[in-house]
């Protein structure tokens, strides 16, 4: 059963055209990720189903509901790790958490134990009173992760989850990822151009390219398409999206990446 | 690097009637409690780093300290009988909170070059809640420098009029003003987009709205041209407001009923365009 479709999903702007008459289906409990170069419409994408962005045209239902009639509906069932550092630096860990708890109508009575409890699955409990602008990228993507599914959506989106973190932060984002669809059967969405990430992560994945999906499939899927042996996610990301060398991105992106990645760095 | 065998997504009974507000009654409160969240953030900010408002209230003190002690002695402007520092200090007050609110939208685009506004924005938050959120963050700003005006104006010999009911008026005087300004800001914000290009529409904006008001001299005494602006500008009516609540003795040339209701006008009418344009922050 599906939890999330798109129809002719299309975003221009201006004369170009970023998400290009997109038609996927995402499965319940699923981690569908998109894969692309710069530039490939992931975020686009990401950015109209959370409803941050109207598309120009076609149609996309995220747990059934509309995302530009129903869009109210649609803020209530998702959950929204954007990109960019979105946890607030000047405030403490555990308060980042209370001010969305409050925001996503989590009741008093359950405040308490949800943020504390979701404090201590994302192995933050000793830093909950410190201020998020000391705490390491890693530990700030966990904040983020956990800010999102405080309401338990049932649809989770991760936009470029482990972006500017070292490796050992980003096993520790992957295995909490992993865990809250475990613990919640979450269909978690998300964005990246690190093929290990789609590997070891991704039930399926889409590889957009101008935004379009030149191929979709499970990984091992995808790597038996171009065939031979020891063929990586990485071969089959090359030869579905390689024929441009530099897509996308522009000074004023490539700026606002690096500042992320050094503020989470 | 493997971290799980890849199973088949299992099928999951997902709830998803999350709770909704059922009746216009809830969708109120929830407005209301919504937007105090919002403003909650920001009162938790400064509570964790308050030197913004010790260095804010510099401005106005040097402007009380100099520009009213000398002023006082020329007895130059026609004040109607008040003493001139007892005269601008409400005119210090509306230009402090002018100045703070003026420019918050320099947060709200610092917000969007990280991806708050993104979350907030996905998050199942009116968008006139968050623009009215917003203002009264400012409003809090606000509030900080009307408790340092009012006690260095009182250090100075101004004759503060400390009736209960003035000083509410005054609180909501500066709060409305801090409101109005604010969202004007995060209106420019939201469609210049760009930090620069902000900052030199907000410096462009603060000088007209503070010399074409009635902040430092009575509008009676300017050039006809002027008086009008000075009539559409509603630091007029916020400085009126103040001179009359803050001030044993003030008296309001446009009457506190106009006064206010021009200034909750001209918020409600800027928060309900901000939430339309607030949106486009995020794209």
């Amino acid at each position: 059963m599906s939890i999330l479709e798109t129809q002719a999903l299309t975003r221009r702007f201006g004369e170009l055209t970023a998400v290009d008459a997109l038609t996927i289906s995402v499965e319940i409990g699923e981690v569908f990720g998109l894969l692309g170069p710069n530039g490939a419409g992931k975020t686009t994408t990401l950015k109209m189903l959370t409803t941050l962005l109207p598309p120009t045209s076609g149609d996309a239902r995220v747990a059934g509901f509309d995302i530009v009639h129903h869009a109210a509906d649609v803020r209530r069932v998702i959950g929204y790790v954007p990109q960019l550092l979105s946890a607030d630096g000047a405030l403490a860990g555990y308060e980042n958490l209370l001010i969305f708890a409050k925001l996503y109508n989590i009741s008093r009575a359950e405040r308490e134990s949800r943020i504390h409890a979701s404090l201590a699955f994302m192995g933050l409990a000793d830093v909950a009173h410190k201020l998020v602008r000391d705490y390491s990228g890693g530990m700030i993507r966990r904040l983020e992760i956990a800010q999102s599914m405080l309401h338990r959506p049932p649809v989770l989106f991760l936009d470029e989850p482990t972006v500017g973190l070292d490796p050992l932060a980003r096993n520790a984002v992957w295995q909490r990822i992993e865990q809250l669809r475990a613990d919640y059967g979450t269909t978690i969405v998300l964005t990246t151009h690190l093929m290990e990430e789609a590997d070891s992560l991704c039930n399926r994945v889409a590889i957009m390219h101008q935004g379009k999906v030149a191929a979709i499939g499970t990984p091992a899927q995808l790597k038996a398409s171009i065939g031979g042996n020891g063929v990586t996610l990485d071969d089959v990301f090359v030869h579905y999206a390689g024929d441009t060398l530099e897509s996308g991105g522009g000074y004023r992106e490539t700026s606002r990446t690096r500042r992320t990645a050094r503020r989470l760095g | 690097m493997r971290l799980r065998e890849r199973d088949a997504p299992r099928a999951v009974s997902v709830n998803l009637a999350l709770p909704r507000p059922a009746n216009p009654v809830a969708a109120v409160v929830q407005f209301v409690s919504k937007t105090l969240v919002i403003a909650e953030l920001e009162a938790r900010k400064l509570r964790h780093d308050p030197t913004d408002l010790i260095t804010r209230a510099v401005q106005p003190a040097l402007w009380l300290l100099v520009f009213g002690e000398v002023f006082t002695q020329t007895r130059a402007i026609p004040t109607g009988g008040l003493p001139y520092l007892d005269f601008m200090a409400p005119g210090i007050l509306a230009q402090s909170v002018l100045f703070i609110a003026i420019f918050y939208g320099i947060a709200i685009i610092w917000e969007r070059d990280l991806g708050i506004v993104h979350k907030l924005l996905a998050s199942p938050t009116p968008r006139t809640a968050l623009v009215l959120g917003k203002a009264l963050s400012a409003s809090v700003r606000g509030v900080s420098q009307m408790v340092i005006i009012y006690a260095l104006a009182f250090l100075l010999g101004v004759q503060i009029d400390w009736n209960p009911l003035a000083l509410v008026g005054a609180f909501a005087t500066v709060i409305l003003g801090a409101a109005f300004f604010s969202t004007l800001s995060l209106i420019i914000a939201a469609l210049v987009k760009t930090r620069e290009r902000f900052l030199g529409i907000g410096q462009v904006l603060t000088m007209p709205l503070f010399f074409a008001s009635n902040a430092i001299y009575p509008v009676a005494i300017m050039p006809a041209w002027l008086q009008v602006i000075a009539h559409v500008n509603p630091l007029t009516y916020e400085v009126d407001a103040l001179r009359t609540l803050m001030l044993n003795g003030g008296v309001s040339a446009f009457g506190l009923a106009l006064d206010f209701g021009i200034l909750l006008a001209a918020t409600a009418l800027l928060v309900i365009i901000g939430g339309q344009l607030y949106p486009r922050v995020a794209t």
